[in-house]
């Protein structure tokens, strides 16, 4: 049923093309993620990324092509139907989203209660786990998301993302709005947490530090078309210029050469 | 289900576990002192797990130990399909359980994958164990920080409006201050686009009124008095109060909300960060609109109200249009037109202040934008009320 080769795909996407009124966002994207990658969708901002990773959470749909997940046609499917794919992944919203009446620990712990028929200690205790698993004290759990800096409340979102130990992990910008260093922090647990967990990871960042150290491969978007797929190094020596463009800016140097010091 | 399926297929590695049908729960057999857990360990499928670890040890566990001491007993996890944080989490507190009952348990037969799951567990499960859960607090403690919080928002409303006439009085110095963008487009929000519901909630006021009067009006004869009802009850009272409230819910409401979900995103902040004093931005304009905008409603009010009584009165009464403006004119006095116009610009300022105040008071996240518009609303009327009376008390005592 799935498609053959050394790893199934887990997300599979054909020619999506997305309008707004006259506003074209996605002018025939195809893209492909096997299981147990991570992979990162690059590229500047208003290029599409985002409208991209909202279709493959069904918050949106595109006018037309095929989004598979988990080898399942996701495009038009209800709310009833997509319910047992939701529960496959766990997404982590840019900026956190968490529940503002709810405290840490009780976000965390909003999937199990809803989803399984786990008594409360026990619940509270995985959210526990798993907020310790995100780098998090264990304080933080009793506390609200708005007494949490951004930085925390990022790892909370995460560790809420992960709450139902899903098999597909949607990160949105991961990093955005965060220091060098717990930026740097969040890349090695977004490793960590893939080679813990076993899971499929798929990222929307522009950050370069991330793309260099983290993904496994990176798609990178112009303007709604996928300019480049591949290895942050194939992608490196590309010729298409747009590509070129974003890696050898400063920026894109210091990050690839920061890249190679650390591993 | 379908959920479950591909964990296994996935977290499962021997290519016989791939067939979908197999997913079973987990569970936990018994075969003398070894405990082997089968099936798939995951989240969805913990349920029978969780009741043996809280629920007391199994009797054919008690007979296990010696008596000379602690038993051991193993784990088998061999036969586990699939295993996830959940899982493992539950996997230590079975032995965290045999430990409880004198009996010493050892995980053992993990696959690689899955003892490095426990291993990480393990090793969270220490800093998770130093999180102390808050006291909750007792009814007495909790009546205490009611009162205390009251007190202290009564405080701060008094600030509030301290803070409101000094901005007030800065702009009435250096007039080039005053924002008269915002203050047009506050009386248009406030005032031009309520007209069409205060018109009709008036109208039918005095519908009721005058059709309430009317029975009783004419089993004594008195069917022109219907006039001086209408007229003194919308005038003094009714229409100024009504108008009141509608603006409370319409745009006390708004005052609050708005303030509040800038508060949120931190744009008040950023008010104050470019040199604009957020009272004199936010606050003034919606106090000056309002007080402007509420006494001309409750003038249209009063027409549509008279109008609403009017209609009645030529239904009900056969008192026609002509007679019952004639019978206004001796009805009513310019004193009973003023004092209903006079309350209004005081409800203006306890809805624009009470709404703005409690848009102020928000306090980081969406629900509180909720609570804080409910709280306006419900104190402004309640306070627009409670204005009306003392007005009563007062215009009694005046003799007006």
């Amino acid at each position: 049923m799935e498609t053959a080769g050394v790893k199934k795909s887990i997300i599979e996407v054909r020619d999506v093309h997305t309008r707004f009124g006259d506003a074209i966002v996605h002018a025939g994207v195809s893209l492909e993620v096997r299981e147990g990658e991570i992979f990162a969708l690059a590229g500047g901002s208003g290029c599409g990324k985002s409208t991209l990773l909202r279709e493959l959470i069904l918050l949106q749909k595109p006018q037309s092509g095929s989004i598979r997940m988990f080898g399942r046609e996701v495009v038009g499917l209800g709310d009833e139907q997509a319910l047992p794919l939701r529960r496959k992944w766990g997404v982590m919203f840019e900026r956190g989203a968490l529940f503002g009446s709810l405290t840490v620990s009780e976000n965390v712990g909003l999937p199990l209660r809803e989803h399984t028929l786990l008594g409360d200690r026990l619940i509270d205790e995985i959210a526990a786990v798993k907020i310790a698993l995100t780098g998090l004290p264990p304080s933080a759990g009793a506390k609200y998301p708005s007494e949490l800096s951004g930085g925390m409340r990022k790892r909370a979102a995460l560790a809420r993302a992960i709450a139902l130990d899903p098999d597909l992990l949607f990160l949105d910008e991961p990093t955005a709005g965060l220091d060098p260093l717990s930026a740097a922090g969040f890349d090695v647990l977004v490793r960590r947490l893939q080679e813990l967990l076993g899971l499929t990871i798929f990222m929307v960042t522009h950050d370069l530090d991330l793309l260099w150290r983290v993904a496994d491969r990176v798609a990178f978007m112009v303007a709604g078309r996928i300019a480049g797929i591949g290895t942050m190094q194939e992608l490196s020596t590309s010729q298409e210029p747009m590509v070129r463009e974003y890696f050898d800016g400063p920026r894109g140097r210091g990050a690839r050469e920061q890249a190679w010091k650390p591993r | 289900m379908d959920g479950a399926n591909s964990e296994t297929a996935r977290r499962a590695t021997p290519p016989s576990t791939q067939d979908a049908a197999i997913v079973t729960d987990a569970a936990i057999e018994l075969h003398g002192t070894e405990l082997r857990c089968v099936g798939t360990w995951t989240v969805a499928h913990l349920v029978a797990i969780e009741r043996w670890v809280e629920g007391p040890p199994t009797t054919a566990l008690e007979r296990a130990p010696d008596e000379q001491g602690p038993a051991e007993v193993t784990i088998d996890g061999s036969a586990i399909l699939a295993l996830d944080t959940a899982g493992a989490w539950l996997l230590r507190r079975m032995v965290a359980a045999l430990e409880r009952s004198g009996l010493r348990g050892a995980v053992a037969g993990l696959r690689p994958e899955h003892s490095a799951l426990l291993e990480m567990v393990e090793e969270l499960a220490i800093q998770t164990e130093l999180g102390v859960p808050l006291p909750t607090p007792n009814a007495v403690a909790r009546l205490g920080q009611h009162v205390w919080a009251s007190g202290r928002q009564g405080a701060e409303l008094l600030a509030f409006i301290g803070e409101v006439a000094i901005a007030a009085l800065r702009s009435l110095a250096q007039p080039s201050r005053i924002r008269w963008r915002p203050i047009l487009y506050n009386i248009r929000t406030a005032g031009f686009d309520a007209l069409p519901i205060t018109g009709l909630l008036v109208f039918l006021m005095g519908i009721v009124i005058a059709y309430q009067g009317a029975s009783q009006l004419r089993r004594y004869g008195a069917n022109i008095f219907v006039a001086d009802l209408v007229g003194l009850a919308m005038l003094r009272e009714l229409s100024p109060l009504l108008t009141a409230i509608i603006v409370a819910g319409r745009s006390g409401s708004a005052y609050a909300a708005q303030i509040g979900t800038m508060k949120v995103t931190e744009e008040v902040e950023a008010l104050r960060t470019v040199g604009i004093p957020p009272i004199e931005q936010l606050v003034l304009p919606k106090l000056v609109a309002l007080t402007i905008a509420l006494p001309l409603l409750t003038v249209y009010a009063d027409v549509l109200g008279v109008v609403g009584g009017m209609v009645m009165a030529r239904s009900e009464l056969d008192v026609g249009f002509a007679d019952f403006i004639d019978r206004l004119q001796y009805a009513l006095l310019m004193s009973d037109f003023l004092v209903g116009i006079g309350k209004a610009p005081v409800f203006a300022g306890i809805i624009s202040v009470i709404g703005c105040f409690q848009g102020f008071q928000v306090a980081g996240d969406a629900e509180s934008v909720g609570r804080r518009t409910t709280v306006s609303v419900v104190q402004s009327i309640f306070l627009v009320i409670v204005a009306d009376a003392l007005f009563s008390v007062v215009f009694n005592w005046l003799g007006i």
